[in-house]
C-alpha cells in the first residue's frame, strides 16, 4: 500500500517502463531509500521557496535587520534542525537496510570486464554458477557478496537496493530483497572501460527457492 | 562583531597614531615616473619577461577562460552523442577520452587557474600595495600552467588524452588496464600545472599576511582576504596529497612500484582516498574564492555594508576546518562499515551550516539595504537560485541510503553542476562583470549581458534540473549509449538541446565582454561607488596599483575621497625615486609597518625555468627515464640563477617612507617575504610527506595484503646507517644556525655524507621496490628524504658562496635564514622517516 503512493508520481513523470528506477522500487530496502527520497524532495522544494521568497522580499526598501538574526538564527539554528533531523533519518534508514545475521540468503557476484558471474548454493551443497543472469529467491533477504576479477566495477539493482561497489582484493556484502517474483534490471554504475555501458545484468526472483534447475539452464 | 563602526572620537584617536602624510606632489609626475620602473617591456619580448600581478592576472583569467571554452564545446560533443539512445556519433574510446578531459580541463585548467588569476589580479589592489609577494613565482606558476595544459590539449588532438574518468581510478588507471601514455598524460600533465597552484597558494597566504596596508588588521581586512586567505591554506594542504597520489600512481605505471596492486599488497582504495583527501576540499577551494567575491559585491549592489562580518570570517574557518572531514562522501559504496560512514555523513551534513550561515548573511545585506539590479546583480541572484538547490542536493548526497542510489548516476552529475555552475560560474561571471571596468577604464555597452545572462539561466536549469530525474531513473554516469532504456531519451534530448542554449548563453556572455573590450565608452573612476581600496585608482588601474601606498587613514572610506591625496603621494612610500619597484611590507598581526620590500622586475627567467620543468615532463611521458634525470641539472642551475636574482645589491641603506618613518629594506629585515614564503611552502611539503606516511600506515592497517618479502630494515648495519644519517642531519641542522661560511661549508660536508649513506642504504640494504607495497612506499620515503638532501645540500653550498662573495654580513642575511629553515626541516622528516620505518619492520 506503502509502496502505490510512492510509484504514482513516478508513473506520472516516467510512464510505467522505467525497469532501472530507483523510484520504483520491488522490494523494502529500496522502499525506505525512496521513502527518504520524497521526504528531501518536499523539504528541498520548500527550502529553495523560502530562499526565493525572502531574496524578492530583499527588494523592498531597506528595513532594519537584525543580523543575529540571519546569521544565528536562520544560518545556525534553522538549517542545524533541519539537517540533525535529516541525519537521524538517514542513519536510521542505514541501519535498517543493513546486512545482519538472520535467515538471509546469500548469492555471490563477481565482476570483471564486461561482465557478471553469479552463483548461488543448493542446500546439497553443489553450487549454481550464471552469468549476467542472477538468481534470488523473492520474498526473503538477500546478501550478496560482491568481488572483482579486475578494476572496479559497482553492483547495482536500483529497484531492489543501492548499489555496492566490487573492488579488486576485497569482498563487499550488499543486502536486497524482491518482493515479488519476476525480472529486475542491473547494471554496472563504476565507469569501468571501453564496454561499461553494455555491463548489464538481470536478476530473476524466484516464488520457491532454491529455484528448479529448469528454471535456471542458461 | 559585525558591522565594526568607531564613534568619531575613536576613529580619531586611532587615526592619530597614524603614520604622518608625506607631502603632496604632482601626480602626474609620480605617475611617470612609477609608469617607467612598473612597466612591461615592449612588445611580445614585454609579454614573455611580464611579471606584474595585473598582467599575470588578467592573462590567467584569459587563458582559464579560453580553457573553458574548450571544456565547453567536449561537453557538446558529449550532449550530442547522449541525445539519442544508440548514439553514433562518438566511438566509445573517443567518448571515453572526452569525457574525461571535460572533467580534467574544467576542474584543473577552468576553475583553479580561473580563482588564482582573479586573487592575483585583486588581492594587492585591495590590500593596498603594488604587487604580489613573489612576482616571478607568478609568472612561473602561469608558464607551467600553460605548457601544463597543452600537454593534455595536444595529447587530445593526437587521440592519447586520459580516458579514464577525472578521477583516474585505479586499477582502471594502472598500466595492465590503461596501456598507453594516455593516463600518464593526466598524472604528469596535472602534477606539473598544480606547481602554479601552490605558487598561487605560498604566494597568496604571504601577501595577504604581510603586505595589508598598515593598520588594516586581521578583523577588518575586506571579506575577499579572508576567503582567499583561507582558500590559499586549503590549497597547501589539500593539494599535497594529489601530488603524492599522483607520483606514487606514476610510479606505478613507469616502474611497476605496486602501491595499488592488490597482488603485491596495494590497495586500490589507497588512490580514492589521497585523491578525495584532495578532492573534496577543491570544491570549497573553488567556492570559497567565489563567495569571496560576492561577500565584495553584494554589500555594493545594495548600497549597504555586509551584513554579520564576524560570522561570515567565521564560517570561511568552518568550511577550511570541516572540508577535510568528509572526503570519504566520494566513497560511500566502496564497502566501509555504515557506522564509520556515519562520521562522514554527520561532516558532510555540517558542511552545509557555515555555507547556510554565508547565505542568509548575504539575503540580509539585501533586506538591509537597497539592491540594485545591475548586471552583477542579475549575476548573484543565478548564484542563489541555482546555488541553493545544488547546496541540497548535495545534502541529500550526504545521507547515506540515499547516497547508494544516486551514487555515480546521472543524479550526481546534475548536483556538481549545479554546485559548480551555481558556486562558482555564476559568480565569477558577478565579479568579471563587476570589476571589468577597472580593468579595460570603459562601461559595457547595455542589453547584450542581461540577454546571456538569461539564455544561460534559462539554458543551464533546462540541462541540468531533469538530469537529477535521469539519474534517479538508473542511468549511470559515463556511458556513451543507452539502447536499452527509451524512457531515458526524452530526457537526455532535454538536456542536449538546453545544453546548446547554454553555450549559446555563455558565447554571447564572451561576446559581450568583447564589445565592451572594444568598443565600450571612457568609465568614470569609482564607477559603483564602492568603499574599497581597489577602486581608490585611475581606471584602467595602472601596473604600480597606486602612487602612495594607503595607511590606516585611507581604509574604510569612500573609494572617491581616496583616490586624490593617493596619487598626489600623500600615502607611503610616494613614487620611485630609487629606480626600483618598491612596497610596504607589514607584521601579520596588526599590520604595524616593518619593512621595504624590493621586488624583482621584468625577467625571462620564469619562462625559461618553467620550459625546462616541461622538457623534464615530456621526457617522462616519452619513457625515457634516464635522459629525463639528466633533464633536471638544468632545472637546478635556472633554480641557481633564480637564487642569485635575490641577492642583496645597490643601495641597502634604510628607506624614508613618510615624514619621520624609516624602514630596513628587505635584505635586513627581521622576517623577510621570502621567508614567510618558504615557511608556507614547507606546509605544504610537510603535508607531502605526512600524505606518504598516511599510504604507509593506511597500507599495513587497513589493507590486508599478502605479506611482504624480508626486509632489511632490522639488521645491524642498516640499523648503523640510519644512526650516521640522523647524526650527520642534526649537525647540519645545528651548523645552519651558525651565519659563517665555514657553518655553511661544514653543512655541505654533513649533508653530503647523509646523501652518501642514504645512496648506500638504498643500494645495499632495501629490498627491489617492485617486490611489495612495502617496499615500494620506503623507497618512496627514501626518495623523499634524498631529493630534500640534495637541495639542502644545494642551499648550504649557495649560503657559502654567498659568505664568499662578501654579501652576508651582521646586518645582510642573505640566504640565510631559508638555508636553516630548509635544514631544520629536512632533519626533522628524516629522523621521522627512520623511527616510522624501523617500527614499522619491527611491529
Amino acid at each position: 500500500m506503502k509502496r502505490a503512493v510512492f510509484l504514482a508520481p513516478t508513473l506520472l513523470v516516467a510512464g510505467c517502463d522505467t525497469p532501472l528506477s530507483a523510484l520504483a522500487p520491488a522490494g523494502p530496502v529500496a522502499t525506505d531509500i525512496a521513502w527518504l527520497w520524497w521526504v528531501m524532495l518536499v523539504g528541498a522544494g520548500l527550502i529553495t521557496a523560502m530562499v526565493v521568497v525572502l531574496i524578492a522580499l530583499g527588494f523592498r526598501r531597506p528595513s532594519e535587520t537584525r543580523p543575529r538574526v540571519w546569521t544565528h538564527g536562520m544560518g545556525l539554528w534553522f538549517s542545524m534542525v533541519v539537517l540533525t533531523l535529516l541525519l537521524g533519518a538517514g542513519l536510521w534508514v542505514g541501519e535498517r537496510i543493513q546486512p545482519r545475521n538472520d535467515d538471509a540468503v546469500t548469492v555471490r557476484a563477481h565482476a570483471f570486464q564486461w561482465g557478471w558471474a553469479f552463483a548461488y548454493e543448493t542446500p546439497d551443497g553443489s553450487v549454481v554458477e550464471t552469468t549476467d543472469l542472477l538468481h534470488i529467491p523473492a520474498g526473503r533477504p538477500v546478501d550478496v557478496l560482491i568481488t572483482s576479477q579486475d578494476v572496479i566495477h559497482s553492483f547495482w539493482v536500483p529497484r531492489l537496493a543501492g548499489k555496492m561497489d566490487a573492488i579488486p582484493g576485497r569482498t563487499n556484502r550488499t543486502r536486497l530483497q524482491a518482493d515479488m517474483p519476476g525480472t529486475y534490471e542491473g547494471l554496472c554504475a563504476e565507469f569501468c572501460g571501453l564496454d561499461h555501458a553494455g555491463m548489464r545484468f538481470s536478476v530473476q526472483a524466484h516464488a520457491d527457492w532454491p529455484p528448479d534447475p529448469s528454471e535456471t539452464e542458461q | 562583531m559585525s558591522d565594526t563602526t568607531f564613534t568619531a572620537a575613536e576613529q580619531e584617536s586611532s587615526r592619530s597614531t597614524d603614520i604622518p602624510r608625506n607631502p603632496p606632489q604632482r601626480a602626474l609626475r609620480l605617475h611617470r615616473e612609477l609608469s617607467r620602473v612598473w612597466a612591461n617591456d615592449k612588445g611580445i619580448w614585454g609579454q614573455i619577461t611580464a611579471v606584474s600581478h595585473s598582467t599575470l592576472g588578467l592573462r590567467f583569467m584569459a587563458t582559464a577562460f579560453v580553457f573553458f571554452a574548450i571544456g565547453g564545446i567536449l561537453s557538446m560533443l558529449i550532449r550530442a552523442q547522449l541525445a539519442t539512445h544508440n548514439g553514433a556519433f562518438l566511438d566509445t574510446e573517443i567518448y571515453n577520452q572526452i569525457f574525461t578531459m571535460h572533467g580534467s580541463i574544467m576542474m584543473f585548467l577552468f576553475a583553479i587557474p580561473m580563482l588564482e588569476g582573479l586573487a592575483i589580479w585583486l588581492l594587492p589592489k585591495l590590500l593596498g600595495t603594488r604587487d604580489m609577494a613573489f612576482p616571478r613565482l607568478t609568472a612561473l606558476g602561469y608558464w607551467c600552467y600553460l605548457f601544463g595544459g597543452l600537454i593534455m590539449l595536444t595529447a587530445l588532438l593526437f587521440g592519447v588524452a586520459p580516458r579514464d574518468g577525472w578521477f583516474m581510478y585505479t586499477p582502471l588507471s594502472s598500466a595492465a588496464h590503461s596501456p598507453g601514455i594516455n593516463a600518464d598524460v593526466w598524472l604528469l600533465g596535472v602534477t606539473f600545472v598544480e606547481i602554479s597552484a601552490i605558487a598561487a597558494a605560498v604566494e597568496i597566504t604571504v601577501t595577504i599576511l604581510r603586505q595589508r596596508a598598515p593598520g588594516m588588521k586581521l578583523t577588518e581586512m575586506p571579506l575577499f582576504a579572508w576567503y582567499m586567505l583561507g582558500t590559499s591554506a586549503m590549497m597547501l594542504v589539500g593539494f599535497p596529497p594529489l601530488i603524492a597520489g599522483s607520483i606514487l600512481l606514476e610510479l606505478e605505471r613507469a616502474f611497476d612500484w605496486p602501491f595499488f596492486d592488490v597482488a603485491r599488497g596495494g590497495d586500490p582504495l589507497l588512490w580514492q582516498h589521497l585523491f578525495w583527501l584532495f578532492g573534496h576540499p577543491e570544491v570549497y577551494i573553488i567556492f570559497l574564492p567565489a563567495a569571496g567575491a560576492m561577500s565584495m559585491i553584494i554589500p555594493v549592489m545594495c548600497r549597504t555594508k555586509i551584513l554579520g562580518y564576524g560570522a561570515i570570517v567565521a564560517a570561511v574557518l568552518g568550511l577550511v576546518f570541516l572540508s577535510f572531514g568528509l572526503w570519504v562522501h566520494h566513497m560511500f559504496t566502496v564497502g566501509i562499515p555504515h557506522m564509520a560512514l556515519a562520521f562522514f555523513s554527520a561532516a558532510s551534513v555540517l558542511v552545509a551550516v557555515p555555507t547556510a550561515v554565508q547565505v542568509f548573511a548575504w539575503i540580509g545585506t539585501m533586506w538591509k539595504g537597497q539592491p540594485q539590479l545591475h548586471l552583477p546583480m542579475y549575476h548573484i541572484l543565478g548564484f542563489f537560485l541555482t546555488f541553493v538547490m545544488g547546496g541540497l542536493t548535495g545534502v541529500m548526497l550526504a545521507i547515506v541510503p540515499f547516497n547508494w542510489q544516486a551514487h555515480d548516476t546521472a543524479f550526481v552529475t546534475a548536483h556538481l553542476h549545479y554546485v559548480l555552475i551555481g558556486g562558482f560560474v555564476f559568480p565569477m561571471m558577478a565579479a568579471v562583470t563587476y570589476w571589468m571596468p577597472l580593468i579595460t577604464g570603459k562601461s559595457r555597452i547595455k542589453g547584450l549581458g542581461e540577454t546571456a545572462f538569461w539564455v544561460i539561466l534559462i539554458g543551464f536549469h533546462g540541462t541540468f534540473f531533469i538530469m537529477h530525474l535521469t539519474g534517479l531513473l538508473g542511468m549511470p554516469r559515463r556511458v556513451d549509449v543507452y539502447p536499452d532504456n527509451p524512457e531515458w531519451v526524452w530526457l537526455n534530448l532535454t538536456s542536449s538541446v538546453f545544453g546548446f542554449v547554454l553555450t549559446i548563453g555563455f558565447a554571447m556572455f564572451a561576446l559581450d565582454l568583447l564589445l565592451h573590450i572594444t568598443l565600450g565608452k571612457r568609465e568614470k573612476r569609482d564607477p559603483w561607488e564602492a568603499p574599497t581600496l581597489e577602486w581608490a585608482m585611475p581606471i584602467p588601474s595602472p601596473n604600480y596599483n597606486y602612487a602612495s601606498l594607503p595607511t590606516l587613514q585611507h581604509l574604510d572610506r569612500p573609494a572617491r575621497d581616496v583616490i586624490m591625496p593617493l596619487a598626489r603621494g600623500e600615502g607611503t612610500l610616494p613614487g620611485a625615486p630609487r629606480n626600483r619597484r618598491e612596497l610596504l611590507v607589514t607584521r601579520a598581526i596588526g599590520a604595524a609597518p616593518d619593512h621595504v620590500a624590493i621586488l624583482p622586475g621584468n625577467t625571462a627567467l620564469p619562462l625559461v625555468l618553467s620550459a625546462s620543468i616541461c622538457a623534464f615532463v615530456l621526457l617522462m611521458l616519452a619513457s625515457l627515464y634516464l635522459v629525463a634525470a639528466f633533464a633536471l641539472i638544468p632545472v637546478a642551475a635556472f633554480i641557481w640563477l633564480w637564487a642569485r636574482g635575490m641577492a642583496p645589491e645597490g643601495d641597502l641603506a634604510p628607506v624614508e617612507v613618510a615624514p619621520g618613518t624609516t624602514l630596513p629594506i628587505h635584505h635586513r629585515a627581521r622576517q623577510s617575504l621570502a621567508q614567510s614564503g618558504l615557511n608556507a611552502l614547507l606546509v605544504a611539503d610537510g603535508t607531502l610527506f605526512a600524505s606518504l606516511i598516511f599510504g604507509l600506515a593506511f597500507l599495513s592497517v587497513v589493507t590486508q595484503g599478502p605479506a611482504p618479502g624480508i626486509a632489511g630494515a632490522e639488521n645491524l648495519a642498516t640499523l648503523i646507517g640510519m644512526g650516521i644519517m640522523a647524526v650527520a642531519l642534526i649537525s647540519a641542522a645545528w651548523a645552519s644556525t651558525g651565519a659563517t661560511r665555514g657553518a655553511a661549508m661544514l653543512g655541505v660536508a654533513l649533508n653530503g655524507v647523509a646523501l652518501i649513506v642514504l645512496v648506500w642504504l638504498t643500494l645495499t640494504q632495501m629490498d627491489d621496490p617492485t617486490l611489495h607495497t612495502r617496499d615500494a612506499l620506503r623507497a618512496v620515503v627514501a626518495g623523499y628524504v634524498a631529493l630534500h638532501m640534495i637541495v639542502a645540500t644545494g642551499m648550504a653550498a649557495f649560503v657559502a658562496n654567498q659568505h664568499a662573495r662578501g654579501e652576508i654580513d651582521g646586518l645582510t642575511r642573505g640566504a640565510h635564514p631559508g638555508w636553516r629553515a630548509w635544514q631544520g626541516f629536512t632533519a626533522a622528516t628524516a629522523v621521522l622517516a627512520m623511527i616510522i620505518l624501523t617500527a614499522q619492520v619491527l611491529a
